[in-house]
């Protein structure tokens, strides 16, 4: 920590930054992410368990990009985080600094956004047996049964965007639900509307989400939309390759290979 | 009318549950469920949830849902029929579980509604809603009821209101006539008024400030860093608003299929940066820090200077549900 604190002092007052976006102490006993422009404000910083919000949502935000050149407190999930908004061109090695924090909390330095994406090689997305197996289940349900699953456990959805809102890669200045010239999904919070939204939140994220769950623990209602964008992950690995983002390789769901297995798009 | 005070023994809720939904009532109450505890429609007393300080949701939907029809229409070729969602009848509802702020809330709820002109949906739905009310026993650290005129034992806005007693059985008070028609309706359940008062079995809630004085001082708060500072960490998401049983924002959308449709109003926010966007494109609340301010000024200073209630009702939820921990406490405090 003090490292960390250190360090990010160091880069306010070289002015190498001109902000640190990391986590402080919020109300509540919870954490909140905190915007540090003064070197000796850097004490500020925490980290620990309750740290779970993912920062890279701010990297893309106007009122934090005003601020200047950011330097992120980046655990696993906020590096894949970046390493996503990198291959899709919001970030490049001159926008941040990143100041990483290692599953055993130690400061990780980079050189290069590509270094983040070598060092995640030995910190690949494994989806938990647990959730595997839910999904399994839900899976093996017949249609009807599965519909029906989705329309209830949807159904406390207020479309209050939060999901969208925490992810760090709905980062549309516009969002197609904003879109009412057509009006592409019904604005209402019924059920049709709810599975409107969320299969197309989900659809949106095919190849791109990086699993760090930020949509459901943001969910005011505690809805499990995080299985949705882990069975689209799985679906991904399987017949596109391995899990993880990449800054060189195409992205999975909007490239086009001509070797490609299947014959429908030739 | 004079509140009407009786004593209801423990064993005799389920009883009134059932009376009431034998009655063709529809009960709204906290229910327990995995992660959550939510204002829903229940149908049996084993669904309540027992241990909570607030539901998740507020219970703003029984007068005010989240997507409502205002009206329908079909087309033929002669001419189109408008079908008027005030003409409708709308369903009895029991609202049991509330706490004293749920119940305040339909206040400035009702205030709101009943401005320009009455809201003819809103106050047909609120004439049929029968507000069961529980004082609180216990609070966490987002309560604030007592610094906005508030109270863990306060009657405004329930028709009746239950406290638990050491004995373990409810002081009710019996606060408007909806509520003494749901008493005479099971008079059998409803004994003599208990010695003990309710005070003594209430929360202690922290005061941390004065309503009026912050309003005085919001009067010249316009131009202020603090809604920046204060909203830097805000994501931009309609959380805060939706969960709050006081905000009233909506939007109206059209909903065609053919030569027939609706028009229903759906909850917004003044925290989605679309729900000031001109169609120039120009935004009068271009950053996150004026809706912010927006959102204070909002509830603290300009509804109470409109009619005299302040439009937050110290619950705390805004703050419980909020993705990124903006705690309005903390802000209004701060100022």
């Amino acid at each position: 920590m003090k490292e960390l604190i250190a360090k990010a002092a160091g880069l306010l007052e070289s002015n190498t930054v001109q902000v640190v976006i990391g986590y402080g102490q919020g109300s509540a006993d919870r954490s909140r992410a905190i915007f540090i422009t003064q070197p000796s404000d850097c004490e500020q910083l925490i980290f620990d368990s309750r740290c779970i919000q993912n920062l890279a949502v701010y990297l893309t935000k106007a009122e934090i990009k005003k601020m200047g050149k950011p330097a992120i407190v980046a655990s696993i999930p906020v590096l894949r985080s970046i390493v996503q908004l990198a291959a899709e061109n919001q970030l490049t090695n001159d926008s941040l600094v990143v100041l990483g924090v290692s599953p055993e909390s130690q400061l990780v330095e980079f050189e290069s956004l590509a270094a983040i994406e070598s060092y995640l090689e030995s910190h690949k997305i494994e989806i938990d047996e647990k959730y595997r197996k839910i999904i399994e289940d839900i899976k093996a349900k017949p249609v009807a049964e599965r519909f029906a699953y989705w329309v209830k456990e949807l159904e406390p959805c207020f479309k209050c965007y939060a999901c969208r809102a925490a992810c760090p890669l709905c980062y549309c200045t516009r969002c197609t639900v904003e879109n009412n010239q057509p009006q592409w999904i019904s604005v209402g919070s019924h059920p049709l509307g709810n599975l409107e939204w969320h299969i197309m939140r989900a659809m949106h994220l095919a190849g791109r989400c990086t699993d760090c769950e930020a949509c459901y623990t943001a969910c005011p209602m505690s809805i499990p939309i995080h299985l949705l964008t882990k069975s689209m992950l799985q679906d991904v690995n399987e017949n596109f390759g391995s899990y993880g983002s990449s800054i060189s390789k195409p992205n999975s769901l909007s490239s086009f290979n001509p070797d490609d297995k299947e014959s429908f798009i030739r | 009318m004079q509140t009407e005070n009786y004593l209801i023994r423990k064993a005799s809720f389920e009883k009134l549950f059932n009376n009431l939904i034998g009655n063709g009532k529809t009960i709204y109450a906290p229910k327990a469920q995995e992660k959550r505890i939510l204002f829903e429609k229940v149908q049996s007393f084993g669904e309540l949830a027992e241990d909570y300080i607030v539901a998740t949701n507020s219970a703003k939907s029984v007068v005010f849902p989240r997507t409502e029809k205002v009206f329908s229409y079909k087309k033929t070729k002669e001419s189109t029929e408008i079908i008027d969602a005030a003409n409708d009848t709308f369903p009895e509802v029991i609202l049991w579980g509330s706490r004293p702020c749920d119940a305040a809330a339909f206040i400035p709820l009702t205030d709101t509604f009943n401005g320009d002109y009455p809201d003819v949906i809103y106050n047909k739905r609120q004439a049929k809603v029968y507000v069961l009310s529980f004082s609180c026993r216990k609070c966490d650290s987002y309560c604030f009821c007592t610094s906005v005129n508030g109270g863990p034992g306060n009657t405004a806005g329930s028709d009746i209101l239950f406290t638990k007693l050491s004995t373990g059985d409810y002081l009710a008070e019996v606060v408007t006539e909806k509520g003494k028609q749901l008493v005479s309706d099971n008079s059998s359940l409803f004994e003599t008024k208990p010695e003990e008062s309710k005070d003594q079995n209430l929360a202690q809630v922290e005061t941390y400030f004065n309503q009026e004085e912050i309003q005085a001082k919001l009067q010249n708060l316009f131009e202020n860093p603090i809604w920046d500072e204060k909203s830097r960490a805000c994501l931009g998401c309609g959380s805060c608003a939706f969960v709050c049983p006081v905000c009233s924002c909506f939007d109206l959308q059209d909903e065609a299929h053919g030569s027939k449709g609706k028009r229903l109003r759906c909850w917004d926010s003044c925290g989605f940066g679309l729900f000031t966007l001109h169609t120039s494109g120009h935004n009068p609340r271009e950053t996150q820090g004026a809706r912010w301010r927006q959102r204070i000024l909002h509830k603290f200073l300009y509804m109470p200077n409109k009619s005299k209630t302040a439009g937050c009702v110290g619950c705390g939820r805004c703050s419980r549900s909020c993705p990124a921990n903006i705690n309005i406490l903390d802000t209004v405090t701060s100022l």
